[in-house]
């Protein structure tokens, strides 16, 4: 038999140690199919590694792998920590995406120092403006925004379909559905010379320190820890529960839009339909890995980003398909929430004859 | 308008709109059935995904189409399985757990399809199910076609819809399963586990969940394709808050949805010239977040959804 | 076998019976036995172990020592297996819990047909079940609208049903957890009758009370348990309020005495004043709270009380009326502004309105005010000020915790209750609104209680005391007015009121019919 016995207050070393557990029960899970593909597991991983840290080049690539799914994961800790469930950052990031275009590609011309600024703003604020509807929708009318979030993806995806198929499609895009490319003067600067990354990372990095001390230091962090918690004695005790989602919910699609800022304007330079492998999902994993805690988005982030960019590498070595990748995340997915369970509860064993237990 | 009529009286239009409403029939029944024991399955997207790969692969392999639909409704069955032991005896995040359910099945359909086909570039079909010929009723004006001449599947589907219902409302378990969305206290006071009725619904209501994704590969398609459900589990649940948790009324739901989205397909063809695709491609969508706020204000949640039950606390 | 003798008759024991959750014993060596057609009272306060002495004999908890035996068929004891509701029930035992344990969505006949029918049986067959259980009925006084939805039904009839469920099933031994604490004393009268006439056609009943007057009235042996062991086990007839409210709590009890307050002029007053819906829902309340006293309400659960309590907290507006603090308007909008006329709110349930448990002490000691200027500047916590404030709490309300760092979910209720009020009352509000403030504490805390709302009316506040509890209010409030189906009654001075008379506006009837 099973007990489960409430725990006192969780330490960092203790949360920490969950999530690893959990990352590695991953691994070690994702070993069935590695075999059922005809791979030997020690091959499989080696590749693996080698291909997130084998080389400066496959470092930065991890990095910049990891830059938008630090924003998302930002995104879902901060709106799971109010039990806001914004399950939309995929569409978010193409809203943010796509105002990033609209304002980056000559609409206006000024110089970089303006123009970068702009184009940042533009996109967390068409992020955040996606978020605001299921907000309003949840305080307003009580409806559900799980529901409502994911729904949104595919509208906004359609969306962005429509405006490359349409009113900003490339006229010299050979007829693909694609922008217009990023002015120079609007294109974050790269943070290396031939690498790929990019100052999205600075933008993330910055991005979880802010968050960490809004959550930590201030009021509004206070109020958001309060409604999630428990928001019937939140709203007792006065604090403004519906003010308190609608700021939650601008945040986390600010962030998510940002993400989609820095995969247009910092990595590809135009928008396409297919700008995120699901960034926004992946996000969600991360967040959950992260024990919703905005430090530990960015360890989780660069973790969910090795398991994807070694998962490349390993596939185009050998031929297994890179959707090991997502079926490596998502067992850590489940693997965490199972874990979480060891933080919250001391479990025994407790066998169904010999049930005494020394008094403590 | 004429033109509307037209379409509205055709009898092609609601053959479509039942072949249109069938997967979704499938859906809502199986959220439906796990909703009113307490559990919202987020898993929905994945297990018709999971649902949608297996049948297809093992007729694929030589199962046979009925032995696909098994196939199909027990990976339904497993992944919901998963998610039954997460979030009935542990406790744990409904959402969380569903959302990931759904990449987890997902993703592991998508690995076994590209593990066992790694190099083809246009998906393999299979020799589907046909349209039933029922002679006298396929032969019917009007009706027979806009009803008769359905496959199987779509005819199990409405079979379902019947049989839940009476279930729910005629039988000690329907009425266990009643209880335990309600108050699982009341359950368990009567020396009936509330566990094992919660983690029974949830897998039976995976598996019916599976065929609705089964529906698609061996029915509509053919084929299996990347993204192929496209958002039909999240549509699915959205549907069972507008049905209220009934059974007769998520039929009407899902055939309501069916004709729309058929009616906008042939409106699309009329004056798609002027309108871009996409923004009927939305509707369904679109649809679904109306629906929804339709009913927010009176929305009558089983009272016990969401909430875990612990032996013993009260 | 020796012991046979004492054996005859006993329809169930509870044999060395101990539980310990973590540190903390629950039971420890209970032992216990009731025979065929008596009526045990099982006397404690809140805390003494009493439900989780019944959890284990219906199996929702397993005990670490001890096991429990019955006679399923009046002859041998066995021993139950223990852990499993449905072995409790074969055997003949059935338990009405003190939250009811019932399906709102169904109908009664479902709730009591659940369970008794095979799961895979085709179809419920409910037509011999309707027979049997109107001649159940019949016999026993208690009736029911067997169609009727339980959400449809007060909550005398839903105890009904649930004492049907246990009748249904042929239960030998019948349990009721503090049955009375959401019924008027004529209602209760009613059901003392009932479990009379049932005991006298041989069923074995225990209740589980801490009231002593119908402790005394009504059983035919009291057990006393007290910090989870049993202290007493004596007939009914060898025992007095005064003997049977020491061994309760152990040792001689001094009950608060308040002296006479000295009323003010008008504070608060509520005119005319209707909000909600359906059964909770508030009819043109007339209220008018002076400085300087307690104003107690009196009402049976479900009556009105939420939605008044919600209304002064700020949580929900009045749909018409109006509500005056000091001549001036308040409170149509929110929590916030109630806090900021002065208004002190103590809620119903403390858990889920009370405090967030996952933060800290201190966090939860300056929640109302953390917008204020000691607990933050520019909008940066001011985290070393809130901790030095909550440590000065702690020791003024006495507050039993690690630290103020600790989650206040690690606390208990007695201690979650003193949160509450330091953080109110330390504001020195000119209102107090203090809704069920003792339910679920012990002596000891409610005591603590009822000390702070006198000190806050000697000092010149108005107290509005919300509460199921009689002998509470008549012992605090200067006067008391009855809630019934929303309506509220003229308050009277306390008085000149008597038990009797309240019982029966709170039933509905009239002041003249009362008289």
């Amino acid at each position: 038999m099973i007990r489960f016995e409430p725990r006192g207050p969780s330490s960092v070393s203790r949360m920490l140690g969950v999530s690893i557990a959990a990352a590695l029960a991953a691994l070690l899970l994702a070993a069935i199919p590695m075999a059922f593909a005809g791979l030997s597991v020690f091959e499989g991983y080696s590749l693996m590694v080698k291909g997130a840290f084998g080389s400066l080049f496959a470092f930065t690539e991890m990095l910049t792998r990891a830059t938008p799914l630090i924003l998302t994961g930002l995104a879902a800790a901060v709106a799971f920590r109010a039990k806001l469930w914004n399950i939309g950052a995929e569409g978010q990031l193409y809203a943010g995406a796509l105002a990033a275009v609209a304002v980056g590609t000559g609409v206006i011309s000024a110089p970089p120092y303006i123009l970068i600024p702009l184009v940042v703003l533009a996109g967390a604020l068409a992020g955040g403006l996606v978020m605001l509807g299921p907000t309003l929708l949840k305080t307003r009318l009580g409806v559900d925004e799980v529901v409502t979030t994911l729904l949104l993806n595919f509208i906004i995806l359609l969306f962005v379909q429509m405006m490359l198929e349409g009113p900003m499609k490339d006229p010299m895009g050979m007829g693909w559905p694609q922008s217009e490319p990023i002015l120079d003067a609007a294109a974050l600067p790269k943070l290396m010379d031939r690498m790929r990354i990019h100052w999205g990372l600075v933008i993330a990095l910055v991005s979880s320190l802010g968050v960490y001390f809004l959550l930590k230091r201030t009021i509004w962090g206070f109020e958001i820890r309060a409604v999630g918690e428990n928001a019937a004695a939140a709203r007792h005790a006065g604090i403004p529960v519906t003010a308190t989602f609608i700021r939650v919910g601008l945040l986390s699609g600010a962030l998510a839009g940002l993400a989609g800022v820095g995969e247009v304007a910092g990595l590809k330079g135009y928008l396409t339909a297919d700008l995120s492998p699901g960034f926004g999902y992946s996000g969600i994993v991360v967040a959950m890995l992260a024990g919703l805690s905005p430090a530990g988005v960015v360890l989780a982030a660069l973790f969910i980003a090795s398991i994807f960019v070694g998962a490349d590498s390993m596939s185009r070595a050998t031929g297994v398909s890179n959707y090991l990748a997502d079926l490596i995340v998502a067992m850590a997915l489940l693997c965490v929430l199972v874990s979480g369970l060891f933080l919250r509860f001391k479990i025994r064993f407790v066998g169904s004859q010999t049930n005494k237990e020394a008094a403590e | 308008m004429t033109d509307i009529l037209d379409i509205l009286i055709s009898a092609n239009f609601w053959a479509a709109a039942l072949r249109i409403a069938t997967p979704l029939i499938f859906g809502v029944i199986g959220a439906l059935v796990c909703e009113r024991a307490g559990v919202l399955n987020l898993g929905i997207e994945g297990i018709f995904t999971a649902g949608a790969m297996a049948g297809w692969m093992a007729v694929w392999l030589g199962a046979g189409l009925w032995g696909g639909v098994l196939v199909a409704a027990m990976a339904g069955a497993f992944f919901g399985l998963i998610h039954a032991i997460l979030t009935v005896p542990l406790g744990l995040s409904q959402h969380v757990s569903g959302i990931g359910v759904t990449l987890f099945a997902t993703s592991l359909s998508y690995f076994i399809y590209r593990t066992a086909l790694p190099d083809v570039s246009s998906p393999p079909r299979i020799e589907a199910f046909k349209p039933l010929d029922i002679p006298g009723l396929s032969d019917l004006p009007f009706l027979g076609p806009a009803l008769f001449q359905q496959t199987p599947l779509t005819f199990l589907a409405l079979l379902l819809v019947a049989i839940t219902a009476y279930v729910l409302y005629r039988t000690p378990l329907g009425l266990a399963i009643q209880a335990v969305g309600d108050n699982p206290a009341a359950v368990e006071s009567q020396g009936l586990s509330v566990y094992a009725i919660r983690i029974g619904t949830v897998v039976a209501g995976s598996a019916i969940m599976a065929l609705g994704g089964a529906f698609l590969t061996m029915s509509a398609f053919d084929a299996f394709f990347f993204g192929m459900v496209n958002g039909r589990g999240w549509i699915c649940i959205a549907l069972t808050v507008f049905a209220s948790w009934r059974p007769g009324k998520a039929l009407i739901g899902a055939l309501l949805f069916g004709a729309f989205d058929a009616f906008q397909v042939r409106l699309q063809t009329e004056v798609g010239s002027f309108i871009p695709g996409q923004l009927f491609l939305m509707m369904p969508y679109l649809l679904s977040i109306a629906a929804l706020i339709v009913v927010a204000r009176r929305a009558d949640y089983p009272r016990a959804l969401l909430v875990p039950y612990f032996r013993g606390q009260r | 076998m020796a012991g046979l003798a004492q054996d005859a008759g006993v329809v169930l024991r509870l044999d060395g019976i101990t539980k310990r959750f973590g540190a903390l014993t629950a039971n420890g060596d209970v032992s216990l036995d009731l025979k065929r057609g008596e009526i045990l009272a099982l006397l404690g306060e809140n805390g003494a172990g009493k439900t989780t002495l019944m959890n284990i004999l219906f199996g929702h908890y397993v005990a670490d020592e001890g096991r429990v035996m019955v006679s399923p068929d009046g002859t041998g004891l066995s021993e139950l297996e223990p852990g499993s509701p449905h072995a409790a029930l074969q055997a003949g035992i059935g338990m009405v819990h003190q939250h009811f344990t019932l399906a709102e969505n169904l109908s009664a006949l479902d709730n009591i047909l659940l369970g008794t029918e095979r799961l895979a049986a085709l179809s419920s067959s409910r037509a011999p079940a309707r027979r049997k259980l109107e001649e159940l009925m019949a016999r026993s006084g208690l009736t029911v609208s067997l169609d009727a939805r339980i959400s449809q039904l007060s909550v005398g009839e839903k105890q009904r049903v649930e004492i049907l469920k246990a009748l249904y099933r042929d239960a030998r031994v019948l349990v009721l957890d503090e049955p009375t604490a959401v019924l008027t004393p004529q209602e209760s009268d009613t059901l003392f009758a009932t479990l009379k006439k049932l005991s006298d056609d041989g069923l074995g009943i225990i209740f589980i009370s801490h009231k002593l007057a119908e402790v005394l009235a009504s059983s035919h042996r009291v057990a006393v348990l007290r910090g989870g062991r049993k202290v007493a086990d004596l007939p009914t007839a060898e025992c007095d309020r005064r003997k049977l409210a020491e061994l309760m709590v152990g040792h001689a009890i001094v009950e608060t005495m308040r002296s006479p307050g000295t009323p003010g002029a008008p504070l608060f007053v509520l005119e005319k004043a209707s909000a909600g819906q359906g059964r909770d829902a508030l009819r043109e309340v007339d209220l008018t709270l002076k400085s300087g006293e307690i104003l107690g309400i009196a009402g049976v659960s479900g009556n009105g009380q939420t939605t008044l309590a919600r209304v002064i907290s700020g949580l929900e507006p009045l749909s018409s009326g109006s509500m005056t603090l000091e001549g001036k308007g308040v409170g149509q909008t929110s929590a916030r502004t109630m806090i900021d006329s002065g208004l002190a709110r103590i809620p119903e349930d403390r858990h889920h309105d009370g405090i967030v448990g996952a933060m800290s002490v201190s966090e939860n000691l300056a929640i109302e005010a953390i917008r204020k200027p000691e607990n933050q500047r520019l909008g940066l916590l001011r985290f070393s000020a809130m901790r030095e404030r909550a440590r000065n709490l702690i020791k003024a309300y006495d507050i039993r915790c690690q630290s103020e760092d600790s989650p206040a979910r690690l606390l208990s209720g007695g201690n979650i209750q003193k949160i509450v009020l330091a953080r109110t009352l330390e504001t020195v509000p000119k209102v107090v609104l203090a809704a069920q403030p003792s339910r679920g504490l012990d002596v000891g805390a409610t005591s603590d209680v009822h000390k702070r709302l006198l000190a806050a009316r000697d000092r010149g506040a108005g107290v509005i005391l919300i509460s199921e509890d009689l002998d509470e209010l008549m012992r605090l409030s200067d006067r008391i007015a009855v809630i019934h189906r929303g309506h509220l009654s003229e308050a009277e001075a306390s008085e000149t009121l008597d038990r009797g008379s309240l019982g029966l506006r709170m039933a509905g009837h009239s002041t003249e019919d009362a008289a």
